[in-house]
């Protein structure tokens, strides 16, 4: 029987509180001040009555990205990620009885370097911001120079993750502008690129949504001795060259793409890949297919002695805990979506915003970079204040996009500068209700 | 006998078919401008049927532990029981369908969750203030110790405030967050009960600390009872005092950080309060801090003004940001639901039941192998499988052997400070019938000759791993291993 008395008695205690005398009787606590605790059907409907505050993207015609989109997720990811044998592990220590899920992970890996073109790939990092923090430390740590190029229009959150871990390791970002048609000024680099840079970061498509093709010419520019990351957007790898292949040393993205969600911006997850010849300085988990006793294929976790729990202080990165269920759910995604699924989608996305761009023309809307081809975003300058776009925008039962303020020097006050976002799920009815939107507001 | 569900499972590049998922707009003809350097001219993952797929996965899963399966006693890492409710309510589309970047006024609940599990949060901790946005325990270290360094910046205190003090029992990210947040990690040297001895701490905090940082009970599982000394010497030197929270299962109701001085926490969420580990993730690592500290937090911080609530990010001093948004909102939402779910009591009998549990079992397993250091334990205690005879099994051996019977192994070989270390943490998810089996198992290991050990594992769907060979030549990814398949 499981009583805690007798547990007591075998061990020739009293009471619980015995357990407690080794903390001094001057750091004890009575009392936390919290509530009781309630019954499961009492938190049930807590929880929905708090849901239920919320209005969720599906109740609006959303163009809403800029970081975390709105794409479809399949029915099998949730039944599979929320098995026990899955959800309830931890991460693969033991591994001859972890073989399931390090198969998936490795199998995630493998997927993520197709699409990437990229050797090697670790089973995650947190999210796309966190990864390019990482890159830019393995960067400096592999050329041991300490200047990285950033695009200045980069995600404002991501930016400033970056700066946060260049800090830390003291490492100076320089940032780098684009040309007059949206895409990395080339010149700029080939002026700006000396004995002290390490890295040079690129996106495509970029912050305002174009498929760059600048990107193609960095690694010429920049020589074999320096470390070139692409930030992608995976979901666009479907129909867009991969990063491998346009000379990127390191590449990253965000997964949240790939059947992940929306969830208020979380768990995305930080997709991380490198060349062969970098795998021991890449930062996080990586699994790896090897043998057992008998000669049978197994999985393992692989060149360790990078890791904090061996190396410390020395360690590649401190990262522990990774995104590893959701490394699993985006396998489970490009495994059912296949080639020709992830193809088609690309289409559609880009397909989609073309559509979109196209119907916009005619309204004589401020568009900087128009003719630059792009992907699922697309940029707009409107001269109205935020204000008055809001309310017009309440009104159509729009999200029109997302707003770029102080952190780029724009004045919301008097013009909106507006990434706007189309994906696969925006339906006729959002494109008509947009139209209607713009044509208030103009 | 335990045996785990075995497949030859194929990888999944080697199940193809037809793509049977059907998209939005699949039939409709779009004009594309891809530029021609940009256009990508092949994919190698094949396609296949939505069933393949599942069927996969799912037996891919069968060849998986979890706590749902067992017990799982992995040290340091409290593998509690993971309430379903939580799953439940995580996937409310009121949750589950908001984007971070709609107004505030439509996400209300979902900040109004936030703000209520920071509340909590602050309370158990004793702290004043907190950021929910980092992603995991050790990013919560990189956080707090961010926070750290723009502390002393702020002070023109930072070229001499150079150091971070560890004890040698620490967990390896500890003084790596430091090197990756700018300061050099400096070991202290643990005494021979396993604690922090306070004369040889006073030795290490000197002019050039800027944190002590520890955990408590410290990672044998021991309370260092002087901490409250240790805080206020520190402080004195003018150094600040880190709290790593993994093991807050062992203290929480019963003291807090806030009491034993402490400056900075970290949370651990996917330990403490039940989330989910995933195979590896996601966590959650928030961080709360004392008043001084409240303005160096990562914007945006959630706040209640007005009747309503706020991403706020008017923060003086911020760090800036440590993630793309908010932290894990629905690993969050998941804590929250724990939390509110146990209340007061059910949180401070959450922390005795695991407390009784790893007394019980140091005492009944320090008959069979030493247990060093103190006896009476918090939530988690280490066994050491070495004897001077050298009679006693390896630990790893000694793994293999409990995961052939179908329970899980403790963490092995960390602390670093105890040889053969065997770290078991069998939290408040566990029967005394289970407990008693785990030590069964464990003697049988004891009994059972070296060679046959050294077989196991037998039961589960490979035998013993070869580690060295699978770091020698690292083959990550189908793409490697088939190159690698066609060299030979
Ligand atoms: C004592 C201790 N500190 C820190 C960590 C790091 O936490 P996480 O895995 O969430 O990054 C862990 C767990 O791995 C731990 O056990």
């Amino acid at each position: 029987m499981d009583n805690i008395n007798d547990i007591l008695k075998e061990m020739g205690l009293n009471s619980i509180d015995d357990l407690f005398s080794d903390i001094p009787p001057n750091l004890k606590i009575s009392s936390m001040g919290l509530d009781a605790g309630l019954s499961e059907d009492e938190v049930r409907r807590k929880a929905m009555e708090y849901a239920s505050m919320n209005k969720t993207i599906t109740q609006y015609h959303s163009f809403l990205g800029f970081g975390a989109y709105n794409h479809y997720v399949p029915a099998i990811i949730s039944a599979i990620i929320s098995r026990g044998e899955f959800l309830t592990a931890y991460t693969p220590y033991q591994a001859e009885i972890s073989q399931g899920i390090m198969q998936a992970l490795w199998e995630y890996q493998s997927l993520m370097a197709e699409l990437l073109d990229m050797d090697a790939v670790n089973s995650s990092n947190y999210d796309v911001s966190t990864a390019l923090g990482e890159a830019i430390r393995m960067a400096v740590n592999i050329t041991d120079k300490n200047e990285v190029l950033i695009p200045k229009f980069t995600h404002p959150f991501k930016k400033s993750v970056a700066r946060l871990y260049a800090r830390g390791s003291n490492i100076n970002l320089v940032e780098y502008p684009f040309d007059e048609s949206g895409k990395i000024d080339l010149e700029f680099l080939k002026n700006n690129v000396n004995e002290n840079t390490a890295a040079v970061y690129v996106e495509y498509p970029n912050m305002f949504g174009i498929i760059d093709e600048n990107v193609a010419a960095v690694k010429e520019i920049i020589g074999d001795q320096r470390i070139m990351i692409a930030g992608v957007n995976p979901i666009a790898l479907g129909i867009l060259t991969p990063p491998g292949e346009l000379g990127a040393d390191i590449a990253i993205g965000d997964g949240q793409v790939f059947g992940l969600g929306l969830n208020f911006g979380g768990p995305m997850l930080g997709i991380f890949g490198t060349r062969m010849e970098y795998i021991r300085k890449m930062p996080g988990k990586i699994m790896g297919v090897t043998k057992d006793s008998n000669g049978k294929l197994a999985f393992a976790m692989i060149l360790q002695t990078r890791e904090q729990h061996i190396r410390r202080e020395r360690a590649v990165t401190n990262m522990t805990s990774n995104m590893g269920l959701m490394a699993v759910a985006s396998a489970i995604y490009v495994s059912l979506l296949g080639e020709s699924g992830l193809k088609k989608l690309g289409e559609i996305n880009m397909g989609l915003t073309n559509n979109l761009i196209e119907r916009i023309k005619d309204f004589g809307i401020d568009m900087p970079f128009q003719g630059s081809p792009v992907f699922n975003e697309f940029y707009m300058k409107l001269k109205v204040s935020k204000t008055y776009l809001n309310l017009a925008a309440r009104k159509s039962r729009v999200i029109p996009g997302a707003i770029l303020g102080q952190e780029f020097g724009f004045d919301t006050r008097k013009e909106v500068n507006m990434i706007t976002n189309v994906t696969e799920r925006n339906t006729k009815e959002d494109f008509d209700a947009f139209m209607e939107f713009l044509g208030k507001v103009i | 006998m335990y045996h785990q569900a075995v497949y030859d499972e194929p990888f999944i590049f080697e199940i193809r078919g037809r793509k049977t998922v059907k998209l939005p707009h699949e039939n409709e003809n779009f004009r594309l401008n891809i530029p021609e350097k940009m256009r990508r001219k092949s994919l190698n993952i094949g396609d296949r049927e939505e069933f393949e797929v599942v069927r996969h996965f799912t037996r891919l899963s069968q060849m998986n532990f979890g706590v749902d399966l067992g017990f799982y006693p992995l040290g340091s890492c409290t593998m509690k029981y993971n309430p379903r409710l939580n799953e439940e309510i995580a996937s409310y589309p009121g949750f589950r369908d908001i984007h971070p970047l709609q107004d505030e006024d439509d996400v209300q609940g979902a900040l109004r969750l936030m703000y209520e599990l920071g509340e909590d949060l602050k309370k158990i901790t004793g702290m004043d203030a907190i950021t929910l946005q980092p992603l995991a325990g050790s990013q919560g270290e990189f956080t707090g110790l961010s926070i750290v360094r723009a502390y002393f910046e702020n002070r023109g205190e930072l070229d001499q405030r150079t150091e971070v003090v560890v004890p040698d029992s620490a967990h390896g990210s500890n003084p790596a967050s430091a090197n990756m947040a700018g300061f050099k990690a400096i070991e202290i040297k643990s005494n021979k009960d396993g604690k922090v001895d306070f004369e040889e701490f006073k030795k290490y905090i000197t002019k050039n600390t800027a944190a002590f940082m520890i955990t408590n009970p410290n990672t044998l599982g021991i309370f260092e009872d002087n901490i409250k000394q240790m805080a206020d010497y520190a402080h004195e030197m003018g150094a600040l005092v880190y709290y790593d929270g993994a093991n807050l299962n062992g203290i929480m109701g019963k003291t807090s950080p806030g009491k034993m001085g402490f400056d900075i926490v970290h949370l651990n969420l996917h330990k403490t309060f039940s989330t989910p580990h995933g195979g590896g993730g996601p966590g959650a690592g928030p961080v709360a801090v004392k008043e001084h500290l409240k303005d160096f937090l990562p914007v945006p911080i959630v706040t209640y003004e007005g009747g309503k609530y706020h991403l706020n990010y008017n923060v003086p001093k911020t760090i800036g940001k440590v993630a793309n948004f908010y932290g894990n909102f629905s690993i969050l939402v998941r804590a929250w639901a724990y939390i509110k779910l146990h209340g007061e009591e059910g949180l401070r009998e959450a922390c005795e039941r695991a407390v009784l549990n790893s007394n019980y079992m140091s005492y009944k397993i320090s008959k069979i192998m030493p247990v060093p250091g103190y006896r009476i334990k918090k939530h988690e205690f280490v066994a050491s499988s070495h004897d001077e005879e050298g009679k006693l099994p390896k630990a790893s051996d000694i793994a293999k052997h409990l995961i052939n019977n179908g329970v899980h192994a403790p963490t092995i070989y960390f602390p670093l400070i105890v040889p053969e270390a065997l770290m078991i943490e069998p939290t408040e998810s566990a029967t005394k019938e289970e407990m008693d089996r785990f030590i069964e198992i464990l003697k049988d290991a004891i009994n059972t000759p070296k060679e046959q050990l050294e077989k196991e594992p037998t039961n589960l769907k490979v035998g013993r791993i070869d580690d060295v060979d699978a770091s020698r030549n690292p083959r990550p990814t189908y793409r490697v291993l088939m190159k690698a398949n066609s060299k030979n």
